[in-house]
């Protein structure tokens, strides 16, 4: 009996949070599929296996799921290759100047960290008020200048300005640290020899710090591109998509399909083509960082 | 924002704009507060604590036990198991959305807590988390526990616990503050005003205001406070956590 009861021991550990994960993450990944493959409204009764319809309508160029849809997961790319450079590098150099021997690096650390753990309705209504058209502090700064004052939310180019310097502003603190573990992982005898060797600060800073910090940089690269493509918080809040459709981004029109139209169907289809495509991407680049990486 | 928050609305707009406000009021604050049936904030806030700590705790526990055995136990199924803990890590939030709502909803937990807290505890970032720092603890002190006459759940009570702390206070703190910031979820899964957290709460506030700007930030700040004093007093956890996994909560 007493080793029947050490076999099942383990059981016991993983039960609870297996139990969790079957019901909320595994199994709704196939109901998810099984969703998409069904004629899912809220009001009917009837919920028709459709097999691949739903699909058929957002791949169909004369429905207007086709136009919003593509749309919107445009606008997701779009926000990932405005953003994605600016995360990285500014976490770089950020990284870099509190990594320089300053006097006050915890508290430079510190302020540059803080956004990240704020909400995002708190980041998105304090910039809302900073970027109002009329009374923000952004257009009355302009206008000391002798500027005229610029909608910032509500033309096309500038939302997406706004939007990208938005989460810049949010997240970066998060890469700046990861590239500040990196730095701290660097030798420093290979900086004292090539001083000997007589290299300057920039030679140093190109032959020793930015091949060392490579790995990272991948790793915060594949990261920021996963969060990115998951954006929703920043165009909901701040441009409510607009002006039009412009900034609505894939996220946003499936809460909408899905909870504002009803059609659970199409927006499971629509969760799942977002899904593998952002699956894709992220397998691809860590094969890229695993190629060069080693753990 | 503070400065804002605390100006008559009339300053608020007013060029240029001065960052000591000329009269402090408290009244922004005061009109949010009371104004409880469309923006009830201290019932927002009160959920946000609820929500956060209860989610916090049994996030905490489960994934600690989960962890334990996926890092010392042998069962069968082991490696099979945690392999798929970790493929499921690919699978984007986007992807369970909606089938999500539809198992909530036919559970009759739209608009109720339980919607805003189980299915937290799906996650499999902790038991990842967890497991590696486990796996780092001497294997000797068990043994020796063993010996002792310890069985399985008392040595991961007396011993692993104890000195995994470190790893389940970072935990806690990021499971704490991923629930206290999420957005898309619980804006979702509540239909009335007084079952919202903070975070999606305070988009109604940008709804009802919007030309308000001292009302939304009083909100704002409101919300940032308690993440900041949980920020300022465990820095050096999270640091920890980042360094040891590259990934927020």
């Amino acid at each position: 009996m007493k080793l029947k009861f050490e076999q099942i021991t383990p059981y016991f550990f993983i039960l609870p949070h297996l139990g969790f994960f079957a019901v909320f993450l595994a199994f709704p990944v196939f109901f998810g599929i099984y969703i998409s493959m069904h004629r899912w409204e809220l009001l009917d009764w009837e919920k028709p296996f459709i097999g691949f319809g739903n699909f058929a309508k957002i791949f169909d160029s004369t429905t207007i799921q086709y136009e919003y849809f593509w749309n919107s997961l445009g606008n997701t790319l779009k926000f990932v290759v405005f953003s994605l450079p600016f995360l990285v590098i500014t976490g770089l150099l950020l990284a870099l100047l509190i990594n320089q021997n300053l006097k006050f690096k915890g508290l430079f650390r510190c302020i540059f960290y803080t956004p990240v753990v704020l909400s995002i309705t708190s980041v998105t209504l304090m910039w809302n008020w900073l970027l109002d058209t009329q009374s923000g502090l952004i257009n009355y700064i302009l206008s000391l200048g002798g500027y005229t004052p610029i909608a910032w939310l509500s033309t096309t180019e500038w939302a997406w300005v706004s939007l990208v310097v938005v989460t810049v502003w949010w997240t970066v603190g998060q890469n700046m640290l990861l590239f500040l573990a990196g730095l701290q992982d660097i030798a420093e005898h290979l900086y004292e020899a090539a001083k000997i060797d007589g290299a300057n600060a920039w030679q140093r800073f190109w032959s020793i710090t930015l091949p060392s910090l490579k790995p990272t940089t991948l790793f915060v690269t594949v990261m920021t591109t996963i969060a990115s493509f998951n954006v929703f918080g920043q165009p909901y809040m701040m441009t409510r998509g607009g002006p039009g459709r412009d900034t609505q981004v894939a996220i946003m029109y499936i809460q909408e399909e899905a909870f504002s139209n009803y059609r659970f169907g199409n927006a499971a289809a629509m969760a799942l083509i977002v899904s593998v495509f952002i699956i894709v991407i992220s397998i691809f680049q860590f094969r890229l960082l695993s190629s060069d990486v080693e753990y | 924002m503070l400065s804002t928050s605390l100006k008559p609305e009339s300053q608020t707009i007013e060029w240029p704009i001065s960052i000591i406000p000329e009269t402090f009021t408290g009244e922004n604050y005061r009109e949010i507060f009371n104004n409880s049936a469309r923006t009830p904030i201290f019932r927002w806030f009160f959920n946000s604590i609820l929500i956060a700590t209860a989610t916090t705790i049994l996030v905490v526990f489960i994934d600690a036990l989960a962890a334990y055995a996926y890092a010392r136990l042998e069962f069968k199924g082991r490696k099979l198991l945690f392999w798929l803990l970790m493929t499921t890590m690919m699978v984007p939030p986007v992807t369970n959305l909606i089938p999500n709502y539809i198992i909530v909803d036919s559970f009759g937990w739209i608009d109720t807590y339980y919607a805003m807290i189980f299915p937290a505890a799906a996650s499999v970032f902790g038991v990842f988390l967890l497991r590696q720092f486990f796996k780092g603890i001497p294997k000797e002190l068990e043994e020796s526990a063993y010996i002792d006459g310890c069985n399985k759940f008392q040595i991961f009570y007396q011993i692993i616990l104890p000195l995994a702390k470190p790893a389940l206070i970072t935990l806690g703190l990021f499971t704490f503050l991923g629930s206290w910031n999420a957005f898309l979820w619980p804006l979702i899964v509540t239909n009335s005003a007084e079952m919202r957290p903070l975070t999606p709460g305070l988009s109604l506030l940008q709804g009802y205001y919007i030309i308000e700007h001292g009302k939304l930030m009083a909100g704002a700040f409101l919300s940032a406070i308690p993440v900041i004093i949980v920020f300022a007093f465990a820095q050096r956890y999270f640091v920890r956590g980042i360094s040891l996994t590259g990934i927020k909560g």
